[in-house]
C-alpha cells in the first residue's frame, strides 16, 4: 500500500491510479503533464523519491514512453500518463513495446480531440486509437475504469495482466473518472504488490517457452546478453528482416499470447432481467448514466446493461450472447460511434443498433436522454 | 438523505474547486455520506469560468454530475447568470453580495442568503484568499449538510500551516449565516 493510502479515501480517480501503482510496485515514471491527466505525474513526482523510486519529467510523451520501456528493462514496474494528443505521440513506441515484449502501463485519461480540441473536457474519442493506434499487426490490452475505486482496481490489474503477459497495457480513463473525487476504500492487509518474474543467464530473452506463450525477461545488470529490438527478431533477439517466416512466427505468437488469455482478460458486467426490450452496452463514465437509470423510478422499457471493463481485446462472443437476450441495443457513448461500430461488427446483421453519441462540453449523457432515444427508436 | 445536490460557480482563483473538495471530503470521510464532487473549468489557470459539483446521498450515486441543484453558491457575475435557471425551484441560492445582484426573475420560493464573503476574508481575516472558507462556514450554518466538527476537522488536517487564519475565516463565515438565516427568517 502506498503511504498515502488511507482505509477510506476520498480521492479522485487520477489519485486513485497514482496510488494504486505504487501499491502494485511501480517505482518508475516518467511524463509530460497534460490536462486531464497531469494530477497522475503529480502524485507520482512527489512520492516516488520518498519511496527510492524515479520520477522523470521528460521533454515530450516521445520520450516518455521509451524512458519507461527502458526502465522495465532496468528491472522496474513503470508507467506513464497521458491524454489524447500525449497518447498519439507514444504510438510508435507502444508498438516497440510490444514487439520487444516489455511490460509497461499507460494511462489515457481521455479528453476532447482531435488536436487540442477541449483540453479540460471529458471524451471517449480514443477508444479505437487505444487498439489500433500504433501500426501493424498487433493486439490490445485496454482497461476502462468508471469510478475512483474501479481506477485503482484496474490500474493493479493492468500491472498484472502486463507482467504476466509481457505486453504494454492502456488504462482507458476519461476526464469524468479522472477528476471525479469519491470514496476508495482500500483494505490494509491486501498486498497488491506485482513480483517481477527474471529470467536466468542463458534463457533465450524470447520465444514461446512459458505458459504464456513468451520467454521470462530478462534485466539489465545481472550479465544477460542481450540484443533488444523492434526489428523482427529469433528467440535470442538476432535481427531477422527479411525472413518471411520468422516474422510470420514472432507476430503470431506475440498476438496469440492476448488472444489465449481471453479468459483472464474478459472483465465485464451483465445485469438486469434475462431478457429485455432493450439491451444497453457502454464502457467508462457513460456507463453511470446508464446506472442510474437502473435505479431509477422512471417508466421505462425493461432493460438489461452490459458494461465492458476490459474493451480490447473485444469480447466479441460474450457481446453475441448478450444481443441473444434482447430485442435492441442501444450504445451511448462519448463519441461519434466508435464502440457501436464495433457491436455492429460483432452481431452483424442480427439485430438492430441504435447508436447515441454526444460530444463537446464535457456534458454526460443524461438518463433522460437514453430514455429519450429509445422511445424514438 | 436523499440525493442532495450542490452547485458552486465563479471563476478560476476564488477556490470555487478547493471548496467543493473540502465539503466534499467532510461530508465523505467525517459524516460517512455517498459523495461525488466534480469540476468543470476552462484551459485559463486563473480568470476563466470555473464550476464545481457535489452530489451527496445516503446511497451509492451513480450519475455524478449535478442535474438540478438544491443549492447555488455563486462567487462570480458570470456563473449567475449562466447557472441560476438551473437551480430547484425552491433551491438556496448563497451570493457574495459584493460581486453578484440578482438581476432576474427568480422564484418567490427560492431563498436568497447574501454572504459579503470577499469582504470578510480581505477585511476580517486579512487574506482575499481565504474567501472559499469564510463561504464554507456560511454554506454549512445555511444548509446543514455538513457537520462543523467534520468540516473545522477537516480543514485542521488538510491545512495544518494556515489553522488560525482558516478556524477564523470559518467562524466569521458561520456568523455571516447565522445573520443571513435570522433576516431571511
Amino acid at each position: 500500500m502506498s503511504p498515502n493510502t488511507k482505509s477510506v479515501n476520498f480521492w479522485q480517480g487520477n489519485q486513485a491510479c497514482a496510488e494504486a501503482a505504487i501499491a502494485a510496485g511501480c517505482r518508475f515514471f516518467a511524463g509530460y503533464p497534460i490536462t486531464p491527466a497531469s494530477e497522475i505525474a503529480e502524485i507520482m513526482s512527489q512520492q516516488l523519491p520518498k519511496l527510492g523510486g524515479t520520477y522523470v519529467q521528460m521533454e515530450d510523451e516521445i520520450a516518455a514512453i521509451s524512458a519507461i520501456i527502458g526502465a522495465v528493462w532496468g528491472g522496474s514496474l513503470s508507467m506513464t500518463a497521458t491524454s489524447g494528443p500525449g497518447f498519439s505521440l507514444m504510438q510508435e513506441n507502444i508498438g516497440y513495446a510490444i514487439m520487444t515484449e516489455t511490460p509497461c502501463v499507460i494511462v489515457d485519461v481521455q479528453r476532447a480531440g482531435p488536436s487540442t480540441g477541449q483540453a479540460t473536457k471529458a471524451a471517449q474519442g480514443d477508444l479505437m486509437q487505444a487498439r489500433w493506434g500504433t501500426h501493424g499487426d498487433h493486439e490490445m490490452i485496454v482497461l476502462a475504469p468508471n469510478s475512483s475505486q474501479e481506477t485503482y482496481e484496474l490500474t493493479i490489474r493492468a500491472f498484472s495482466l502486463s507482467e504476466k503477459l509481457r505486453h504494454p497495457v492502456i488504462l482507458l480513463s476519461d476526464e469524468i473518472v479522472g477528476h471525479s473525487r469519491e470514496k476508495v476504500v482500500v483494505d490494509s492487509s491486501r498486498n497488491d504488490q506485482i513480483p517481477r518474474r527474471l529470467a536466468k543467464l542463458g534463457d533465450p530473452p524470447y520465444g514461446g517457452v512459458n505458459s504464456d506463450k513468451h520467454a521470462i525477461m530478462p534485466r539489465f545488470g545481472d550479465g544477460h546478453n542481450l540484443l533488444i529490438t523492434g526489428s523482427t527478431h529469433d528467440e535470442r533477439g538476432f535481427r531477422k528482416t527479411s525472413d518471411s517466416e520468422a516474422h510470420d512466427k514472432l507476430i503470431r505468437r506475440i498476438t496469440a499470447k492476448v488472444q489465449n488469455a481471453r479468459k483472464i482478460l474478459d472483465d465485464f458486467v451483465i445485469s438486469g432481467p434475462e431478457s429485455a426490450d432493450w439491451g444497453i452496452i457502454s464502457f467508462g463514465s457513460t456507463s453511470r448514466s446508464v446506472e442510474e437509470l437502473m435505479v431509477s423510478e422512471k417508466s421505462r422499457p425493461t432493460l438489461r446493461t452490459m458494461r465492458l471493463k476490459t474493451v480490447w481485446p473485444f469480447p466479441d462472443q460474450a457481446i453475441r450472447n448478450f444481443s441473444k437476450t434482447v430485442n435492441k441495443i442501444l450504445v451511448p457513448e462519448l463519441n461519434l460511434g466508435q464502440l457501436s461500430r464495433e457491436i455492429s461488427r460483432v452481431v452483424r446483421d442480427t439485430i438492430e443498433v441504435v447508436p447515441l453519441n454526444k460530444i463537446g462540453g464535457g456534458r454526460m449523457i443524461e438518463p433522460d436522454e437514453l430514455l429519450a432515444k429509445m422511445s424514438q427508436s | 438523505m436523499s440525493r442532495y445536490e450542490v452547485r458552486i460557480g465563479g471563476f478560476g482563483g476564488q477556490g470555487v474547486v478547493t471548496m467543493a473538495v473540502v465539503a466534499g471530503e467532510t461530508a465523505s470521510l467525517y459524516d460517512k455520506k455517498f459523495v461525488v464532487q466534480t469540476q468543470s473549468y476552462g484551459p485559463e489557470a486563473r480568470g476563466g469560468a470555473s464550476k464545481s459539483e457535489i452530489v451527496i446521498s445516503d446511497e451509492e450515486i451513480d450519475f455524478p454530475k449535478v442535474q438540478a441543484p438544491d443549492v447555488f453558491v455563486v462567487l462570480s457575475r458570470a456563473a449567475y447568470l449562466e447557472y441560476v435557471n438551473g437551480l430547484k425551484d425552491d433551491g438556496i441560492l448563497i451570493i457574495d453580495e459584493d460581486l453578484v445582484k440578482i438581476e432576474s426573475d427568480i422564484p418567490k420560493t427560492m431563498k436568497v442568503y447574501k454572504i459579503p464573503a470577499t469582504r470578510i476574508a480581505d477585511k476580517e481575516v486579512g487574506s482575499k484568499q481565504a474567501t472559499n472558507v469564510v463561504m464554507l462556514g456560511a454554506f454549512a450554518v445555511i444548509t446543514k449538510v455538513l457537520s462543523i466538527e467534520g468540516l473545522k476537522a477537516r480543514i485542521e488536517e488538510k491545512w495544518p500551516r494556515f489553522v488560525k487564519s482558516n478556524m477564523l475565516a470559518l467562524e466569521l463565515g458561520m456568523k455571516a449565516g447565522e445573520e443571513a438565516l435570522a433576516k431571511t427568517a
